[in-house]
């Protein structure tokens, strides 16, 4: 059984239409990796699953339990980490105070492996800068406490979206590694990008969505394999 | 003096409101009717509870509780139906509870004034600077900065008050990150209530208590909160001492435009800063 699965989802943002009959899985383990233009749903795919625009129709399956329609403090609380486009740190928060308030408080005290000292370990310019207002810190260093706070929850699956966007090559570069050390530590995540070099190495399997559908699904290395299918629906 | 304690009540009025808006968007207009529940309770309490020294800080305790209560069952049953509703539902529902709840005063209490007596250990005056002061201001005098510091300790200090601070940028995100954020909403709507109630049941022994006190309270409460930045907590606070003793000072010196100075201070400050002195932009 898939740890998580969308099963035939249909979003609405108001009246218009956004997703059709999406369909995908993510097994436990996995970097599954979203790729699409600007506008062809990969946000709101994501949204969908942590229930901030709950699907109309479909499922979003989590260890085999439908949470379509469930508050996104719930799904969260039921192992979903959200990583959103536009970082969304809290500017008159510490660093410190941006990552205590994502911190696990749910469940019967089975706290997951992060901890503040441990996500400091992961992004040590964040130590240095724990008693720094979110608001004062540089993009890069935003992108980090943004998933930094996330890991405090504990998720079993990382829903990352666009994490490279409008940074600067080598703060991608960074990233890039320290994502791969999340993967080595066995998360899994769902990585929602339009840079193919940011997730070619860190993915494990790709599915394109153009026009809010899925149009394409492989494993990553047959994907690389086949630039038509980049040109087809990436090339700018 | 005197205008320093108005302030305070003012203050804890105006802290509550500023508060509950700063979270859940929500100008609770019946927020002035908290404060005059809270008085109201007091002069219950004080006649039920039996004549000892204890009786008054007892009551102290125990109205704003049951204002908290009031704030609760309101927050529950009422407003988690129209939050995600239009402003002007919102500004219609509350204005309507001032009416709900000044009419279940009337029937509760009657017409007629009450007032509430001042504990026998405060109920002389003290000399300052010459001037005889009543020993209950100096009270509510002393009072105010513990409040405020443990107000303060509360927001900057517990992960409670992150929450808070955090809820007033993006509560969205909040939610996002597993918080219950409709349970946060309940207990900052209970949290400014009691703090209503705080203010109107140690305001209580200095006034008449009456009805009409929730409209006076609330139209100055509100000038203080829009003076001071919307969700501000030290703006609220400068800004009701500031309030406090204009009033005060107002009607001693040119009592015909006291009421007037107010508002036409606030108006200059939404002019020069439409945030408040302290407050932050809507970005």
């Amino acid at each position: 059984m898939a740890l998580l699965e969308l099963s035939h989802v249909e979003t609405y943002y108001g009246d218009s239409h956004i997703l059709f009959d999406l369909s995908l899985t993510v097994e436990a383990g996995e970097v599954v990796c979203l790729l699409g233009r600007n506008g062809a749903g990969k946000t709101t795919t994501v949204r969908t699953i942590i229930g901030l625009t709950p699907p109309h129709t479909g499922r979003v399956i989590l260890r085999g339990r439908d949470v379509a329609g469930f508050a996104p403090f719930r799904v969260v609380r039921l192992g979903i980490g959200f990583v959103p486009e536009d970082r969304r740190i809290f500017p008159n928060l510490t660093v410190h105070e941006n990552l205590e308030v994502a911190r696990r408080t749910w469940g019967n005290g089975r706290a997951g492996p992060w901890t503040e000292d441990r996500v400091f370990e992961l992004f040590p310019i964040l130590r240095e800068r724990a008693r720094q207002l979110g608001g004062t810190l540089s993009g890069g260093e935003q992108q980090m406490l943004t998933i930094a706070r996330t890991l405090m929850g504990n998720p079993e699956v990382l829903l990352l979206d666009e994490p490279s966007e409008g940074l600067a090559p080598l703060v991608v570069e960074t990233l890039r590694q320290q994502l791969g050390r999340l993967k080595a530590s066995g998360l899994t995540m769902v990585l929602a990008e339009q840079n193919v070099r940011f997730v070619s190495e860190l993915g494990d399997r790709v599915y394109i969505v153009e026009k809010g559908m899925v149009r394409y699904q492989d494993s990553m290395a047959t994907f690389l394999a086949d630039p038509e299918v980049r040109r087809a629906y990436l090339a700018v | 003096m005197s205008g320093l304690s108005v302030g305070m009540f003012l203050f804890l009025v105006s802290v509550g409101m500023s508060l509950i808006f700063g979270v859940t968007r929500i100008v609770n207009l019946a927020h002035g009717s908290f404060y005059m529940v809270g008085a109201y309770l007091m002069v219950t309490l004080v006649e039920v509870l039996p004549d000892r020294p204890w009786a008054f800080w007892v009551a102290l305790l125990l109205a704003p509780l049951g204002v908290a209560m009031l704030g609760g069952v309101i927050e529950i049953g009422l407003l988690r139906l129209i939050y995600r509703r239009d402003p002007l539902m919102q500004l219609i529902l509350t204005f309507g509870l001032i009416l709900v709840i000044g009419t279940l005063v009337l029937l509760a209490w009657g017409p007629d004034n009450k007032s509430v007596p001042r504990p026998a250990a405060l109920a002389g005056s003290v000399r300052v600077f010459g001037q005889p002061f009543p020993s209950y201001y100096v009270l509510v005098l002393g009072l105010a900065p513990l409040v405020a510091l443990a107000l303060w300790l509360v927001f900057y200090r517990t992960r409670w008050g992150m929450l808070i601070r955090a809820a007033t940028v993006d509560r969205e995100m909040l939610g996002a990150l597993g918080v219950n954020v409709a349970a946060l909403y309940t207990q900052v709507f209970v949290f400014g209530s009691a703090l209503a109630g705080l203010g109107g049941a140690l305001a209580a022994p200095t006034v008449a208590v009456a009805l009409g006190m929730d409209g006076d309270v609330l139209t100055t409460a509100f000038v203080v909160v829009v003076i001071g930045g919307l969700g501000s907590f030290a703006g609220s606070f400068i800004s009701a001492l500031l309030v406090g003793l204009l009033q005060s000072f107002g009607i001693l010196v040119f009592p015909a435009v006291s009421i007037v100075l107010l508002f036409a201070i606030m108006a200059v400050v939404l002019i020069v800063r439409p945030w408040g002195l302290l407050g932050r932009p809507e970005q």
